[in-house]
């Protein structure tokens, strides 16, 4: 059941699911029998280690990085602050904002309210891991197209979730948009742009390119 | 010669064109860095120890336990605060850095303080604490005024302090290597961020480097280094390492600026036939431990003949105001439309009719009705409008609402150093900061326009302060002062080329122009010569020219110009029976001369639209009144606007000679003055009732209609 929780909508993830989703996870841990055996493995070393650095292996966009934390540590620490990974950006700190966002096995959290030892073990992609300057995927050429960045600094984010949205909803309304990346805040206010680069990206990943 | 002066509309290639930001690829896929992203080998991060208490005496701080907490690298108090006053919860009082963010975190929680606590006053919305000296406006004879109206409209409206919220926090990273201090600052001014960073830290400006090259929001409340800056680098002066100090989510809602709240008392005179003859209003409000002023009154409709305008401040225990986008303009305009839209529904008056029949007392009447013109047309305001409270039947009552808005927005002084390499490659730099207003983008435009290169051939280099100074980025005037010097700078360096190249082509400079990446005779196309093969008789020789805007010279050459007006119509449905508000639409016709880049200022617009929403909606900093500690200092309770929130939004620029022969005007700020007063507009119109004080939320949506009436 608690993995039922875990998953975020298949409509998308709303603040509120968000935020209950990532709370289950929490008890999840401390809820041995539920769990699967690798995950318990890692809550296990989790329990029994700290509270000084204890050495983990993070695997972020398809490479292994090994990394000393304490247990106290968020992801998004582990990843700014000691891996210099900064495309997720901390803004709230509180599971709100969604500036955090990474996928992690395939579904969006805010890595924030996720320690990284609990991201032990599973398949971490980060906004580096979408695309590059150079190579930019059709979600992030279409935010460019539709100016949906101002300031930038919630755009990793979005796009993040918004690439998730859209794995799961390939064919999205623009209202099922709207509350599909609803678990993310911008200041600049580029909303707009952004229902309109969502619903061109799903046009182009329909054509297939 | 190529003339500096704007090019004529069918002259354009670039100029006025949709054109994505240069720096969406770095922004989009996280590669963007921003002062928080900074890590450098052997990083320290520090955290500020701020005041748990509003207002009292600061006996003793020790930092003993703190200094031997694990990992800590240095401590600091504010000596001169040991004894002194506290004003406001979040007061720097001391820092510590340690070489983990958690191990800062800790120590600087086991500083201990020893507090003197008095009783606080942080109350904003009563005038009994308005203390502060009066300051009294007038035209005409207010008692004359109201006689003279058939109807006197009574109300009372208000509106609370509210922060920037800027999704990356106020602060820097610093280092200091071999002497010279290197920073890197989250800041709305490059060019003068470390001014007064010199005699506190010990290193002259001419040694002092600052890097911004993104930046996550400033909004106003970024133009400084702060205290917290100049400590940044004071720590890392003294550990020999770099650190970086950006503020915590709660302390940066808390201390680093808000906007100022207004409430106030209004008598608007009527006469029937709608003609405004009088307005009163006796208003008041907080900037926490700073200064206050609503100058602004009455808003637009600023020739009623007969006014009378007091406005007190109130100080409290609250971090200082900053400036917030558009400074008082939009308390001004929801005061005022508030109280000029109650009057009109006083005589059922339709409010288009009644903002129309009333145009000749604003500033600026034909751009105002065209505008009007527009945004009811953009909204169906024929179709939708009904008078206040005659909407459809049922629980859920929509309405329209209607605000106007001006601004300055006169380009700042500004330099750019535009450079010609013989290999044809091109440099614009300038020591100017790109919000995510598309700085960059318009350098780029500016300079690709003049030379007729595409964007792509342009290298715009900002961010630093080793770059020809730029003003800060404040009050809308940094598009309009980089714009000006890059089109200066990059003419004077295309003439002198031209001259160069004119004898190659067997004509004179004169005859010449820069079009489609080649340099061609203005009255025979075909005798022209590539830009890059152009370029090489420059020899080994950079040709450089430095472009500088003078506002006054730019503003009589027709560069520049200030003085904007916008006009806004707010769509909401209104439940009566939750009190929920729901946009459905809104509409912003704006004007801002002569537009560089449409898909950059079209977004600022949107952009302000949301950022409206959200005051009108739901932001307030909310205070204890016993303890002085703000009770929402965290982004799940201090709300922003999400996605779901806005509503259909429609953006029409004014375009056409009459706009753009004015020249660059900015943009930042106008749009974000009217959405809160059209919304507080339409919410009235929708259930008939004025809902007197922001945020509308359903509660107090719910007093007013079970208050009823029109206050
Ligand atoms: S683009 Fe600035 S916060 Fe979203």
């Amino acid at each position: 059941m608690a993995k039922e929780d875990n998953k975020p909508l298949d409509s998308g993830i709303s603040r509120r699911g968000f935020l209950k989703g990532v709370g289950a996870g929490t008890v999840a841990t401390g809820m041995m029998p539920g769990l699967a055996p690798e995950n318990a493995q890692a809550a296990e070393s989790a329990k029994i280690q700290g509270p000084g650095e204890v050495p983990i292996t993070l695997r972020i966009n398809g490479r292994n990085r090994r990394v000393n934390v304490e247990p106290r540590v968020t992801l998004l620490d582990a990843l700014r602050n000691r891996l210099d990974v900064t495309g997720a950006k901390k803004v709230c700190d509180r599971g709100t904002c969604g500036a955090c966002t990474v996928l992690v096995d395939g579904d969006p959290i805010y890595s924030c309210s996720m320690l990284a030892l609990e991201a032990e073990g599973r398949e971490i992609t980060t906004i580096e891991g979408l695309g590059t300057p150079e190579h930019l995927n059709p979600l992030q050429k279409a935010f460019i197209e539709n100016d949906a960045q101002q300031c930038g600094f919630c755009t990793p984010g979005f796009v993040v979730a918004c690439a998730s949205f859209l794995e799961k909803n390939p064919n999205p309304t623009r209202e099922e948009v709207r509350s599909g990346i609803g678990g993310n805040l911008c200041r600049c206010g580029t909303y707009a742009g952004m229902i309109e680069a969502v619903l061109d990206a799903a046009e182009v990943q329909k054509g297939g390119n | 010669m190529a003339d500096a002066k704007w090019p004529k509309a069918g002259d354009r290639s670039l100029i006025g064109k949709r054109i994505s930001r240069l720096d969406g690829p770095e922004k989009v896929t996280g590669s963007a860095q921003y002062a928080y992203d900074v890590n450098l080998p052997g990083l320290l991060y520090a955290k500020l120890v701020t005041s748990a208490h509003a207002k009292g005496k600061i006996i003793a701080i020790d930092l003993s336990d703190a200094e031997s907490s694990s990992g800590v690298k240095a401590v600091w108090k504010d000596e001169g605060m040991v004894g002194g006053e506290i004003r406001y919860v979040g007061q720097v009082l001391g820092a510590v850095a340690a070489e983990t963010e958690e191990q800062a975190t800790e120590a600087a929680l086991k500083v201990n303080v020893d507090y003197e606590v008095q009783q606080p006053q942080v109350v904003d919305s009563d005038s009994q604490f308005a203390t502060g000296r009066e300051s009294k406006r007038e035209s005409g004879d207010i008692e004359a005024g109201l006689k003279e109206a058939d109807v006197v409209a009574e109300g009372k409206y208000g509106l609370p302090v509210i922060t920037h919220c800027c999704l990356e926090p106020h602060g820097q990273t610093a280092e200091v290597r071999d002497g010279e201090l290197y920073i890197w600052p989250s800041t709305q001014n490059v060019s003068r961020y470390a001014d007064g960073m010199d005699d506190a830290v010990g290193i002259p400006r001419s040694k002092t480097h600052v890097d911004c090259q993104y930046m996550g929001g400033g909004f106003g409340s970024k133009f400084g280094s702060d205290k917290w800056g100049t400590l940044c680098s004071q720590l890392a002066k003294e550990t020999g390492r770099p650190v970086k100090l950006l503020l915590d989510r709660n302390i940066e809602l808390m201390i680093a600026g808000n906007r100022p709240s207004a409430y106030g008392e209004f008598k608007v005179g009527i006469k029937n036939d709608g003609t405004i003859t009088a307005f009163q209003a006796n208003v008041w409000g907080t900037g926490g431990v700073g200064g206050y002023g609503m100058r602004w009154l009455p808003y637009i409709y600023e020739k009623i003949p007969h006014t009378l305008v007091t406005t007190r401040g109130i100080r409290t225990n609250r971090g200082g105001q900053r400036a917030w986008r558009a400074p008082a303009h939009p308390q001004c305009a929801l005061l005022t439309m508030s109280a000029l839209e109650d009057a009109a529904a006083k005589i059922k008056m339709d409010a288009l009719e009644f903002f129309r029949h009333n145009i000749q007392l604003t500033d600026k009447p034909d751009v105002y009705l065209e505008e009007l013109e527009i945004a009811a047309d953009l909204i169906g305001y024929k179709e939708k409008s009904h008078l206040r409270g005659e909407g459809t039947p049922g629980s859920v009552k929509r309405g329209l609402g209607i605000s106007l808005h001006r601004w300055g927005g006169l380009g700042h002084p500004s330099e750019c150093d535009l450079s010609i390499n013989p290999d044809g490659s091109v440099t614009a730099e300038i020591g100017t900061q790109d919000l995510g207003t598309g700085a960059r983008t318009v350098i780029a435009i500016v300079v690709g326009e003049t030379l007729g290169l595409p964007i792509e051939a342009i290298t715009v280099r900002i961010g630093r302060n080793s770059y020809p100074a730029s003003g800060a980025s404040g009050g809308s005037t940094t598009v309009g002062g980089t714009s000006t010097a890059s089109r200066l700078a990059s003419t004077s360096a295309l003439n002198e080329l031209l001259k160069i190249v004119a004898p190659h082509l067997g004509v004179s400079a004169d005859a010449l122009e820069a079009k489609q990446g080649v340099i061609r005779e203005i009255n025979q196309p075909t005798n022209a010569i590539q830009w890059t093969d152009a370029c090489s008789l420059l020899g080994t020789n950079t040709l450089v020219k430095r472009g500088v805007n003078d506002r006054n010279e730019s503003r009589a050459k027709g560069f520049i110009d200030s003085n904007v007006g916008g006009v806004q119509i707010a769509d909401v449905s209104v439940d009566t029976e939750t009190g929920i508000v729901t946009m459905n639409q809104m509409v912003a016709v704006q004007d801002c001369g002569l537009i560089i880049d449409m898909k950059t200022a079209e977004s600022q617009v949107f952009g302000a639209l949301i950022m409206g929403i959200t005051s009108a909606l739901y932001e307030e900093a909310l205070y204890d009144a016993e303890t002085g500690v703000m009770l929402n200092a965290d982004m799940e309770f201090y709300r922003l606007a999400g996605i779901k929130d806005i509503g259909n939004l429609k953006v029409h620029m004014m375009t056409g000679k009459k706009y753009e022969d004015r020249g660059v005007i900015g943009l930042g700020e106008p749009p974000v003055i009217s959405p809160a007063a059209a919304i507080s507009n339409a919410v009235a119109n929708a259930c008939g009732v004025r809902v007197p004080y922001l945020p509308l939320t359903p509660d107090r949506v719910l007093d007013a209609l079970e208050k009823g009436g029109i206050a």
